[in-house]
């Protein structure tokens, strides 16, 4: 799962009104090469929730230097685009699991793949 | 539509029919890659993303990822979702570029409000037209598909999917369902003439109505009628123009059956029988 998709997910089991951020507790981390391509990076930058990135991204040790805050005009900085690029699409959970921050719901990520799956009470 | 194989969601709920047997198809037989890369070609092509910027899709039953495969060659990135995880297993041998979920469509899928730029669905939708556990009710889990995966959309986007509807009740139900969660939009048919081409899209706007895209395959049907003489209405050239038509009337009981069958209620079909004259009665 790369921390764009993770970015993205909420929780939506029954009852569950925010559910964002999931809580990612990882035990396998990799980092995959992915061709850089600035246009994406930057078009997704406003539908980030930043905090969560930054946060998401410290907790599994890739940082890289991420100010806590957007900068301005990040259109044009090639060099944070790179990092955002780094952490967005480069960076994979490839074992672990995902919290739900309100019903404490794990939802468990094998093979770099979470199981969103909900039992039937969950629904 | 075929009749004469039984089709594979009367057999077993998606998560067991698509097992490691029917996996390995997707992977190795050349006919049916073929068909999913044009089924998918055409899905894109309905979306009418803008041209030249990379966009981030979702692919809802996703499967192995040929349909990803060729959004990643289009340049988009994608996210799939599929019930099936030996499916996704050839995904993850195929090594797609796309990232991939476990999922259930009928759980709604949980991305946060305006994440994605489209999304696109080959041979899935029909799926949930089963009730395939007790708990499970087709209406409902059709509405909260339809409604989360129109939040999951940012406004203006559009969702396609392609799919193979089994009657027209099916597709009454998943259409009023759609409506009923927002969306604008309705069915293309590519190639409606022909049995083995026929290809049903169901075309979604999200937030904004757009004018819907015709079918392949239906132009020369149109050029037989340009060359004609239109038909005109000068007889009953006030006929259309008073409004509604006079109460009680045959018209008006027309007019309304087909008001409330819009709305998705249960109506009794149109006979010759509609609104007759009954005998009088002492």
């Amino acid at each position: 799962m790369k921390l764009l998709t993770h970015n993205m997910l909420t929780s939506h089991v029954k009852g569950v009104t925010k559910g964002y951020p999931l809580l990612i507790k990882a035990t396998e981390v990799k980092v995959n090469e992915v061709d850089f391509n600035p246009q994406f990076v930057s078009r997704m930058i406003p539908k980030l929730e930043w905090s969560a990135l930054v946060q998401a991204a410290d907790e599994l040790g890739h940082r890289q230097d991420l100010p806590v805050e957007l900068v301005p005009e990040y259109e044009k900085n090639e060099e944070f685009l790179k990092k955002v690029h780094r952490v967005l699409l480069e960076v994979e959970v490839i074992e672990g699991c995902l919290r739900c921050p309100e019903s404490g719901r794990e939802f468990p990520i094998s093979r770099g793949i979470p199981n969103m799956l909900l039992n039937d009470d969950e629904v | 539509m075929t009749s004469n194989c039984r089709r594979p969601e009367h057999t077993a709920p998606p998560e067991l029919f698509y097992n490691e047997v029917e996996a390995k198809k997707y992977s190795q037989n050349s006919r049916m890659i073929e068909i999913q890369t044009q089924m998918s070609e055409r899905a894109v092509e309905l979306l009418n993303l803008p041209e030249g910027q990379p966009c981030f899709l979702l692919d809802v039953g996703c499967g192995s990822g040929l349909s990803g495969d060729f959004l990643s060659e289009e340049g988009h990135y994608w996210v799939g979702v599929d019930i099936s995880t030996a499916m996704l297993d050839v995904a993850l041998d195929r090594e797609v570029e796309g990232d991939l979920l476990v999922g259930d469509m009928g759980h709604g899928m949980p991305f946060r409000a305006g994440t994605f730029d489209g999304c696109i669905s080959i041979s899935a939708l029909q799926w949930l037209c089963n009730a395939d556990k007790r708990s499970h009710s087709p209406p409902k889990r059709l509405y909260t598909f339809f409604s989360t995966l129109y939040s999951s959309l940012s406004r203006g986007s559009r969702a396609i999917f392609q799919l193979y509807p089994e009657n027209s009740e099916q597709l009454e139900l998943i259409t009023t369902q759609a409506m009923r969660a927002g969306f604008g939009g309705g069915m293309v048919v590519d190639y409606p003439n022909s049995s083995k081409a026929k290809k049903f899209f169901l075309c979604l706007f999200a937030g904004v109505t757009g004018s819907l895209p015709k079918g392949l395959g239906t132009e020369t049907s149109d050029r037989a009628v340009s060359n004609q003489v239109q038909y005109s209405g000068q007889r009953c050239r006030f006929k259309g123009m008073k409004g509604k038509s006079a109460k009680k009337g045959r018209d008006w009981i027309l007019e309304k059956k087909e008001r409330r069958r819009r709305q998705g209620r249960e109506v009794r079909s149109d006979t010759k029988y509609t609104a007759r004259q009954r005998k009088p009665h002492f």
